[in-house]
């Protein structure tokens, strides 16, 4: 199981077409504190890929190791076959979104986005041209005369992407632009910046702490932990496929099962269900919105669907009775927490609002290919789907 | 949150203070610069404008006045050649040590004004240490004479006394440049160089402003340096002011030159200030 996952990852921090930049064995450290750790990553033309991780990851600073802010301890970074770290930052073909905007306050919003071209010596009437192309694009063209100070955080937000995307870089960094703004601002924002990366058709590099706005803007989402890359793929793969407890954990809400296994089948508390892993304990993932209420009472040992398999008794979906302990509203959606006969606490995710109001034992079911087998990486705040003894 | 009295009770007495040690002087300053001293020594209350007539048509008073503004502007021009690289210098790469270098530049300040500008007296004169370094080096044959008692000795004094007054809002004005800016500006491809002359000097000016205002304005109305180290070349305004109050028993005309320096100071302060606004981003 192990092996087969670990190769998983490594595939899948080769992009398909070619390769832009490549990040090999990065490794960082401020005295005796390593932020990163022996980072290897390929990207590639025209991708947006995304560093998701919590604060103090080290997604910031591996940032800034390709924006040329920080100095790797260990590593090289190649962008098309030209070594990348070794040169100052005003030499690298990368530009930068700052968090904090970083819009020079002397100057104009014209200014600020004309301010590369200008360093770059361009004749005055092509910065003219560019600047008012680019202030278009991100429909700021009615304030180029205002200063930052004068317009709101969004619309600086905007002059600083402007700034940047002017340049035509062969790579743009995003360091959490969005952080900043309100939560409807930044929903809007990250549908046009999405739209915006596939209209240039540069490549981002977006560091962000926020798993749905990874999900959404992303081609891949390459997950920090603690200075390591947990999980490097899609935004799919990295949601229904997750490697680690941490992943799954992280990238939206799961139940984790803690499994023993014997001669193909695992069983956690009084739930059973198919599996290829070898004898021993495994964890595994259980995604809230793969339990559903079954709906037909159905014999409670069902025929299974693959006549071949060779526990024919387990079936491949996993019926269970549970009691409800909770819901909450989650608008589309209600998430429950039951309590299976054997104690177990799960969490369910359900559009179904009409839940028999009795306080009799529900009738739940699982597929048993939505259980994920994930490899457990330690996590202080990881909960296992406990006993209903240890949590109260 | 406080009561009445207490505020009060807490106010009054500073605003008594500024009344009678401040503008009660003032005002009389005021009143003195229109009236006029007899032969015989003893001030006559009656108003006229003679003393401002005076000032403007004796060569001596604006000769000097020009003088000491001349000199307050080189002591400002050194000071500033000598504080803005020393407060950029500490801000961007002191790194660690920046604290310390800090103290060093401010420890200056604690010592007495007047044991510094004697220090430089023992330095620069005939028998000083720089002389005798000369001549013993045989850089000289004989002892530089130009070196104390002359303009150059009182640029040279008050340059090192006031330099620490133009590096601190310097300084204060770069730290509150956000580095991300200057990591911008590399970001965009400009140099370390081209990055200081369009990021960070533009936003250091009101720093600039009120160093360089300092130097001016404190140099303008120094009277010690140039009393101990200036010699009869050396002279500034206020040497003339002291003695019109002193030993010349001028005070009308020491009111009336001491009004006109106030009112030329006053303005500088203003127009730095407005300059200072136009140039704050913050």
């Amino acid at each position: 199981m192990a092996t087969t996952q670990e190769s998983a990852i490594a595939g899948s921090t080769k992009p398909t077409s070619t390769s832009l930049l490549s990040i090999r064995n990065v490794a960082k450290n401020f005295g005796k504190n390593i932020v990163l750790r022996d980072i290897s990553l390929e990207i590639a033309e025209g991708e947006f890929l995304t560093i998701l991780g919590e604060s103090g990851s080290g997604k910031t600073t591996l940032l800034r190791i390709l924006a040329g802010f920080e100095q790797s301890t260990a590593g090289e970074v190649w962008m098309q076959g030209e070594r990348l770290d070794t040169q100052p930052p005003y030499r690298r073909r990368v530009n930068t979104v700052f968090q904090s905007y970083a819009l020079f306050p002397h100057m104009t919003v014209e200014q600020n986005v004309g301010y590369g071209l200008a360093i770059a010596k361009r004749p005055t009437a092509e910065i003219e041209s560019r600047v008012t192309e680019a202030l278009a694009k991100v429909k700021m063209s009615a304030y180029a005369k205002s200063k930052p100070s004068k317009i709101s955080g969004g619309q600086q937000q905007r002059i600083a992407l402007a700034r940047a995307l002017v340049n035509r870089p062969r790579l743009l960094l995003l360091d959490e632009p969005l952080s900043a703004l309100d939560a409807n601002l930044r929903r809007q924002m990250q549908v046009e910046l999405k739209a915006l990366q596939r209209e240039v058709g540069i490549t981002f590099i977006f560091v962000t702490h926020d798993q749905e706005e990874a999900m959404v803007m992303s081609d891949r989402i390459a997950l920090l932990r603690s200075g390591e890359l947990e999980q490097v793929a899609s935004p799919r793969e990295i949601y229904n496929r997750p490697a680690t407890s941490y992943t799954a954990q992280f990238i939206g809400h799961t139940n984790l099962l803690q499994a023993d296994i014997h001669q193909g089948t695992a069983m956690c508390d009084r739930l059973a269900w198919p599996t290829d892993l070898p004898n021993g304990s495994a964890l595994f993932s259980l995604r809230p919105e793969c339990i559903r209420l079954a709906k037909i009472a159905p014999p409670i040992i069902a025929p299974t669907k693959t006549p071949s398999q060779s526990t024919p008794k387990i079936s491949s979906t996993i019926r269970f009775r549970a009691k409800l302990r909770d819901q909450a509203f989650h608008g589309a959606t209600d998430l429950l927490r039951v309590e299976t006969d054997g104690g177990l606490i799960l969490t369910i995710r359900t559009a179904n609002r009409d839940l028999p109001n009795s306080k009799a034992p529900l009738e739940f079911e699982f597929d048993a290919a939505d259980a994920i087998p994930v490899r457990e990486t330690s996590l202080g705040s990881q909960s296992f789907a406990s006993k209903s003894e240890d949590k109260r | 949150m406080f009561s009445r009295a207490y505020r009060t009770a807490i106010t009054v007495p500073p605003l008594v203070w500024v009344a009678v040690f401040l503008l009660v002087p003032y005002l009389l300053m005021f009143c003195y610069s229109f009236w006029s001293v007899s032969d015989s020594g003893t001030i006559i209350h009656s108003w006229n404008l003679d003393n401002y007539h005076e000032l403007l048509t004796k060569p001596v008073y604006w000769q000097t006045l020009l003088r000491s503004m001349w000199i307050a502007a080189r002591v400002t021009f050194f000071s500033m050649l000598l504080g803005y690289p020393l407060a950029y210098f500490l801000s961007f790469y002191a790194g660690a040590k920046k604290d310390l270098y800090y103290q060093l530049v401010i420890i200056p300040l604690w010592v007495s004004y007047l044991v510094r500008a004697y220090a430089w007296k023992t330095i620069l004169g005939t028998d000083g240490v720089l002389n005798t370094s000369l001549q013993y080096l045989h850089l000289a044959s004989h002892p530089l004479d130009f070196l104390l008692y002359s303009p150059f000795a009182v640029v040279l004094t008050l340059t090192h006394i006031y330099t620490p007054f133009t590096f601190l809002p310097i300084y204060a004005s770069l730290e509150h440049i956000p580095r991300n800016l200057v990591e911008a500006s590399h970001d965009l491809g400009a140099t370390p160089q081209q990055t200081f002359w369009r990021v960070i000097f533009p936003l250091s000016i009101p720093g600039v402003l009120a160093g360089a205002t300092f130097a001016f304005v404190l140099s303008l109305g120094d009277f010690l340096a140039p009393l101990l180290l200036g010699g009869p070349s050396g002279i500034m305004i206020s040497n003339i002011v002291v003695s019109l109050f002193g030993a010349a028993y001028n005070w009308p005309l020491g009111a009336a030159i001491s009004l006109c320096m106030l009112a030329l100071v006053l303005a500088l302060i203003f127009f730095s200030e407005r300059l200072e606004n136009k140039w704050s981003f913050q």
